[in-house]
């Protein structure tokens, strides 16, 4: 599943960031603010009228990403989900 | 061949002056650092080759002097931005010594692999864990002396901002460079990056056992003020209040700080210019006083005014509120076309257009870019808010005043996104850019490290206002003297005012206000001076002769008309070095000229209707 469709405080872990048609450097940006594989990944909030989430990566790296965006990192969950 | 060598070669004639270059992620301080250890001493200097101005500073160590380059902040050593290709260039055409790598120490996890790539390349380095203290207070736990060996680099925590470590990290840097005697410039970067990527697995072993990050779940004080702050239902009405507070002090602060420097340069210009200029000719005496001096003093007297701006966007910014602003604003910016850092560009706006286009450097997209170049200008900076005051205050005063500059305000925002709703369509100004924003945890920003950045954006902004500011004094001077011996309409600002007066008329601007125009293209803090020297009175005695010559509706069509007519010359010269386009320079004026008229002739016209 992509990064969009988690629902907030769901954990899961990042597989990999879609490079096909996207613009060239946007998986090189991401894997440097720490989306690589393995690593874990969890929304915090989504902004009301289809606006950006903030999502955390790792423990101590925040950022907001755009749902378009976040539709092109896929994502594996964590079995034992918690909150 | 091209490929026979990649990585870091020595260079056979090492520098005259030891170089290091300081390169490290957006938003780990490494400028603080810079700062700190250049004691804020550096000089943008121009490289051959490189399409931006670097900083530099010559630094004494250990009594040998040292170049240190800051290198624009990026993300990754191979990556595809502009300023990635910058620091990629730098690395190819200029030996250095060492590389002096900052990393935020609570990232450390995905920061090494800036290091790792710098190993990669085979530079020489040295590792600075800045925000050391931050780290600590989210638990992250660094061993750095084996992260030390594993990395063949010295590791030293600092902060930057409140200066530990600092003196142990340049001593470290001392030792080091003392062991560098060769210089090295690295040959095909990119290639050798792609051919020697820094792997996951390099990183995990790099970190295993020498870092341990915090729990996954930890809710930190940032994240309790941010369930308020970003709440979904509280966080915009928070926000919208928090930027009324903003205006609400400058007005009650800002404004009333022109008053006593006013009375200073009032009390200087009578006691000490006058008199000794006395023995001039009379047309010299009036050219120094009217045409420059009064150029000075406008500049001055509103100084506190645009310092206070900068106050309030630095501490905002630094706080990491800002990135929230973005955040809260995406959703809607988005359907402009634009994303929630152009709403923030266009905060910055209000207080002076130009830092506020510098600042769309952040934007990747051209396309967007230009959009939201084309856009700040209509914010309402304090120049233009100057001129509100003066004309308001005139014709409309007490709270009915108050309320049409709130109005006008208002507009300011109004109009700017519906040009970028409209704009956006076409296909110069559309763009898919990808919005990802860091947001960093809340910090507290330190008085010096706000007074600091405050001066270095005023001394900036002297530097550039003032030529401009000057020149538009001349020129009404000039316009207002000539032909000699003639007053008011046949001078030649009047001749220029009756020469537009078919296309102003109609939009309720008289003569005498069109030049007041065309000298606030120059520079708008001029334009009311402008004015008091066409009307051939002072300012005091100005505001009596606008409140009887003017009507409400013509005063406030003023208004509108300068709030959107043209970026001032300055603007129009930041907008012309950011854009590198000629072409996008001059639709820059003349968009804003065309739009200035519609819909100050849809007001006036129609308001004179809705009064019949």
């Amino acid at each position: 599943m992509t990064l969009a469709e988690l629902k907030p405080g769901q954990m899961a872990f990042v597989h990999e960031v879609q490079s096909k048609g996207v613009e060239q450097g946007f998986k090189t940006r991401l894997e440097a603010m720490g989306f690589v594989n393995g690593k874990p990944i969890c929304v915090m909030r989504s902004a009301w009228f289809g606006g950006p989430l903030q999502v955390r990566v790792g423990s101590t790296t925040e950022l907001a990403i755009r749902r378009s965006e976040a539709n092109l990192v896929f994502v594996v969950i964590d079995p034992s989900t918690e909150n | 061949m091209s490929t026979c060598h990649s990585g870091a070669v020595v260079k056979e004639a090492p520098n005259a002056t030891k170089r290091i270059g300081v390169i490290g992620q957006p938003n780990t301080g490494k400028s603080t650092f810079f700062n700190r250890i250049t004691n804020a001493n550096a000089a943008v200097a121009n490289w051959p080759g490189l399409t931006v101005d670097l900083m530099k500073a010559v630094v004494k160590l250990n009594q040998e002097a040292v170049e240190f380059v800051d290198l624009p902040g990026i993300y990754d050593l191979n990556g595809f931005t502009d300023d990635e290709k910058v620091v990629q260039r730098f690395l190819e055409s200029f030996a250095v010594n060492m590389i002096l790598v900052v990393l935020n120490a609570s990232q450390i996890d995905r920061q090494i692999r800036m290091a790792l790539q710098v190993k990669s390349l085979g530079l020489p380095g040295v590792v600075l864990l800045n925000m050391a203290d931050e780290a600590k207070r989210y638990g992250v736990q660094i061993k750095t002396l084996e992260l030390s060996e594993r990395l063949g680099m010295p590791v030293y925590p600092i902060s930057a901002k409140y200066g530990t470590g600092c003196q142990g990290a340049i001593a470290g840097i001392t030792r080091t460079l003392a062991e560098q005697p060769n210089t090295y410039q690295v040959a095909n970067l990119v290639e050798h990056l792609n051919e020697n990527p820094v792997t996951e697995a390099e990183m995990e072993e790099t970190l295993a056992g020498a870092v341990q990050m915090p729990s996954l779940t930890a809710k930190t004080f940032t994240n309790r003020i941010d369930g308020v702050m970003l709440h979904p239902i509280f966080g915009l009405p928070i926000f919208f209040a928090s930027m009324f507070a903003v205006f609400w002090f400058i007005w009650t602060v800002g404004i009333p700080s022109a008053d006593p420097v006013d009375a200073v340069t009032g009390w200087l210009q009578a006691t000490i210019l006058e008199p000794s200029l006395a023995f001039l000719p009379d047309i010299i005496q009036d050219f120094i006083i009217n045409g420059i001096w009064t150029g000075f003093t406008s500049i001055l007297s509103f100084l506190p005014l645009v310092a206070l701006f900068f106050v309030i966007m630095s501490a905002l910014e630094d706080s990491g509120y800002l990135s929230r602003a973005a955040y809260l604003m995406d959703a809607f910016m988005s359907k402009l076309g634009l994303d929630g850092r152009a709403f923030v560009l266009q905060m910055m706006g209000f207080g002076c257009n130009v830092p506020a286009i510098m600042g769309t450097r952040v934007i990747r997209s051209r396309a967007m870019r230009l959009l939201s170049m084309l856009i700040i200008p209509f914010s309402l900076c304090s120049a233009r808010l100057q001129v509100f005051i003066f004309i308001l205050a005139a014709v409309l005063p007490g709270i009915h005043g108050a309320i049409a500059l709130f109005l006008l305000y208002i507009f300011s925002f109004v109009i700017a996104f519906a040009l970028s709703a409209i704009l956006s369509r076409h296909k110069n100004f559309k763009s898919n850019e990808p919005f990802v924003l860091e947001i960093p945890p809340y910090r507290f920003p330190t008085i010096k490290q706000v007074l600091l950045r405050v001066w270095h954006e005023m001394k900036h902004f002297l530097g550039r206002v003032t030529t401009f500011v000057v020149l538009g004094t001349i020129v009404i001077w000039f316009l207002n003297n000539f032909p000699p011996g003639t007053e008011g309409i046949d001078t030649l600002a009047g001749q220029l005012g009756q020469f537009f007066a078919p296309i102003m008329e109609p939009i309720g601007i008289n003569p005498y206000l069109t030049v007041s125009l065309i000298i606030g293209f120059i520079a708008k803090e001029v334009q009311i001076g402008a004015l008091a020297v066409i009307y051939g009175l002072s300012d005091d005695t100005l505001g009596v002769k606008i409140s009887e010559s003017l009507t409400i509706l013509q005063g406030f069509s003023y208004c509108l008309f300068s709030l959107l007519y043209i970026p001032c010359l300055t603007t129009i010269s930041t907008i012309w070095g950011e854009s590198k386009s000629v072409k996008f320079t001059v639709f820059s004026m003349i968009f804003p000229l065309v739009v200035a008229w519609i819909v100050c002739f849809i007001f006036y016209q129609g308001a004179l209707l809705l009064q019949a």
